[in-house]
């Protein structure tokens, strides 16, 4: 590989993974819940992160998720090394560059559908003039257009990630984390989200996964299978694995 | 930017107070009432010890009250028919009291009658106080029409008389006041001068000129009344020998008015041989006014702390039962990128709302109470702007103390374990 070819394949490298270790302290026990992982994400690039229960699949989203940090090692987040960031600095991280889409939804539900999807736009101070235009944009984008006032309660479940989906888009962040997307669906609506979302990644977004169905893991271009906190093995079209 | 955030968290602490409508409720019934019970306890307060300290100023502060009073052995003693019970204040007295103090400035006697008086087929009861004209320097009477009594009236002893405000009307009606004759018991009296009527008590103190309808001079009542008062008491007439009613004493400045007290007293018990007379000081009247307000400012001061407290920790409890309530919520917000310095803000502000709301409706029962307390039982009340703002200011301040913790709390939830929590 040339000098030049290097640094051009670095520059789409979104996220990088570096040595990195977590243990957790149990006791006089200490549990390594991650053990040296050593990985890059493309950009644009949409893995499905697989593994047995116990394996560090959630650790390891948490961790991509700035909710929690690595114990050791390095986690290179667009560029910058954000292992040692405080808790604002994360919250930021969080608030600028990644969304997030729970199993669970997440919705708040005293809040509307429009105000749900407005809330990131709360926290970057936008107004409400604005926050609303965006959240009927979003809305249209995701089909729930008339939706907008209702309350998460009235809406179906593949309606309900729809709009957990509209809300990690609303600070058009270059990362969108899924934690088991679907599992809370039945087939035909999970295939409707996974739709969805292999649009997304065709309009450009960097998509990280959890899932242990093998027909929705196969929506994404790569699949990471951990075991026992290490990087098992890795397929699909194209990857960085170092 | 900030500024629309709170107004948002201020919405949005109002929806939420919305959303349990019945349990926001029920938590801010306790600052409703301890702030609607300190305003109406401070209102009340307030037109007591207002209503008591204008009485008591409008005494004098320089001035020196003594009074005839019977004797506890002469009421009793006094029930037989024939008996002339001879007590009180005597022109002697006055002469002294005059004479002995180089610190009193001036002095007035004052005999107060019941008489009959009468303009053509008008009749009425007249209070007839005679004094000298420097009773009308004591006590600040303000003048209508015509003059006071003057030195002149006081050394020829003409019939003349000062009628106040309230008195000529009912007598004159609508005839011209100045120059008019009045009976007084059958004395012709030329009225020369109208002054303002006042009314009113404080405390046991009978302002002298309370019901006063007219004023002659002493040299006058002497001659035309003489000194023996006969009045009707459970059916028995009782005959009274007193001189004077009252003599007023003015010092020169409020630091002597103690001592000079103290000094007439100290001659009165010399010259009298039973305590037929009583000495009061409106200074020190004021003053203990004010040390009674203070004291009674401290106490429901104390108790309004209290029910504020208890307000306090009802909101408390029910902020932080709301905290476990909505950890998931918590979760969800730090997920997305909300600082834990804006989840305390949201939290605060939402029992701020709670706790102002609750205040508000707190002074609307506040200001309704002492409005009906004056109706119904014509109790003075007075509603100052601090007893509204006070409590105002102290229920959105309880509502950022017992806030604090629960939003605290709050910010504490871990995002990873609430994200899981069911
Ligand atoms: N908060 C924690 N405290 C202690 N051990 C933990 C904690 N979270 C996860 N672990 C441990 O780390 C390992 C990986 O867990 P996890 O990342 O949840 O796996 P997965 O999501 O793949 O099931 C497990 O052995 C788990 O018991
Ligand atoms: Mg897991």
């Amino acid at each position: 590989m040339s000098r030049q070819e290097l640094t051009q394949s670095q520059t789409e490298i979104i996220v990088k993974l570096d040595n990195g270790r977590k243990v957790y302290q149990m006791g006089t026990q200490q549990v390594a819940a991650l053990g040296g992982i050593n990985i890059s994400f493309k950009k644009g690039s949409f893995w499905a992160i697989m593994g047995p229960s116990g394996s560090g699949k959630s650790t390891m989203m948490n961790i991509l998720g700035c909710l929690d940090r690595f114990t050791t090692g390095h986690y290179i987040l667009e560029g910058q090394d954000v292992s040692t960031l405080d808790d604002d600095s994360l919250s930021e991280l969080r608030l600028r560059h990644l969304g997030f889409i729970f199993q669970s939804f997440n919705l708040i539900p005293q809040l509307t559908v429009q105000r749900n999807i407005e809330l990131p736009l709360y926290y970057l101070g936008w107004d409400s003039a604005q926050s609303a235009n965006r959240a009927k944009e979003l809305a249209k984008k995701v089909k729930l257009e008339g939706r907008l006032d209702h309350h998460p309660m009235e809406l179906s479940g593949g309606e309900m990630q729809r709009v957990a989906i509209a809300r990690a888009l609303a600070n058009d962040p270059q990362i969108l984390l899924a934690d088991e997307p679907t599992g809370n669906l039945d087939t035909a609506t999970g295939n409707q989200i996974m739709d969805l979302l292999v649009d997304l990644n065709n309009q450009g977004k960097t998509i990280i996964m959890v899932t242990h169905e093998l027909d929705i893991a196969a929506y994404a271009k790569n699949r990471l299978h951990m075991k026992d906190g290490k990087i098992d093995k890795i397929d699909g079209d194209t990857h960085e694995a170092i | 930017m900030k500024q629309s955030n709170i107004s948002r968290n201020i919405l949005s602490g109002i929806e939420n107070l919305m959303l349990h409508k019945l349990r926001s409720f029920l938590t801010m019934l306790g600052l409703v009432f301890g702030v609607g019970s300190v305003i109406a306890m401070l209102s009340v307060g307030e037109g007591a010890s207002k209503e008591a300290l204008t009485q008591i100023r409008k005494l004098g502060s320089t001035n020196i009250i003594i009074s005839s009073i019977k004797s506890a052995e002469q009421e009793s003693s006094s029930t037989s028919r024939s008996f002339l019970s001879i007590f009180g204040l005597t022109y002697e007295d006055h002469a002294r009291i005059t004479e002995s103090f180089r610190n009193v400035r001036q002095t007035a006697p004052v005999k107060i009658m019941r008489k009959d008086a009468r303009l053509r087929e008008r009749e009425m009861e007249l209070r007839v106080v005679g004094t000298t004209p420097e009773w009308f320097d004591l006590v600040q009477r303000e003048v209508i029409a015509g003059r006071i009594l003057g030195w002149v009236d006081q050394q020829r002893q003409t019939p003349v008389v000062v009628l106040t405000e309230f008195g000529t009307r009912k007598l004159l009606a609508t005839e011209s006041t100045i120059g008019q004759t009045v009976l007084i018991s059958g004395n012709q009296f030329e009225v020369i001068g109208i002054v303002k009527s006042e009314s009113g008590a404080a405390g046991n103190i009978q302002v002298p000129d309370q019901e006063v309808d007219a004023y002659i001079s002493i040299e006058v009542a002497k001659g035309y009344f003489g000194d023996i008062f006969a009045k009707a008491t459970d059916g028995a007439w009782i005959r009274e020998k007193v001189e004077l009613h009252q003599i007023i004493v003015q010092a020169d400045k409020t630091e002597n008015v103690e001592s000079i007290a103290n000094a007439i007293e100290e001659m009165l018990q010399k010259f009298h041989n039973k305590k037929d007379y009583s000495v009061s000081v409106p200074l020190a009247l004021l003053k203990q006014a004010e040390a009674t307000k203070r004291t009674f400012n401290i106490v429901l001061g104390s108790i309004a702390c209290i029910s504020l407290l208890v307000g306090g920790i009802g909101i408390m409890n029910i902020m932080l039962a709301s905290v476990t309530e909505r950890t998931r919520e918590i979760g969800i917000r730090r997920a997305i990128g909300a600082k834990r310095k804006q989840i305390i803000i949201q939290f605060i502000i939402e029992t701020v709302v709670l706790s102002t709301v609750g205040g508000f409706i707190g002074i609307g029962i506040g200001v309704l109470i002492p409005v009906l307390i004056t109706y119904f039982a014509g109790m003075p009340t007075v509603i100052t702007f601090q007893s509204i703002v006070l409590p105002l200011l102290i229920s959105a301040g309880i509502g950022i103390a017992f806030g604090l913790y629960p939003a605290i709390r709050a910010a504490q939830v871990d995002p990873i374990v609430a994200l899981r929590h069911e």
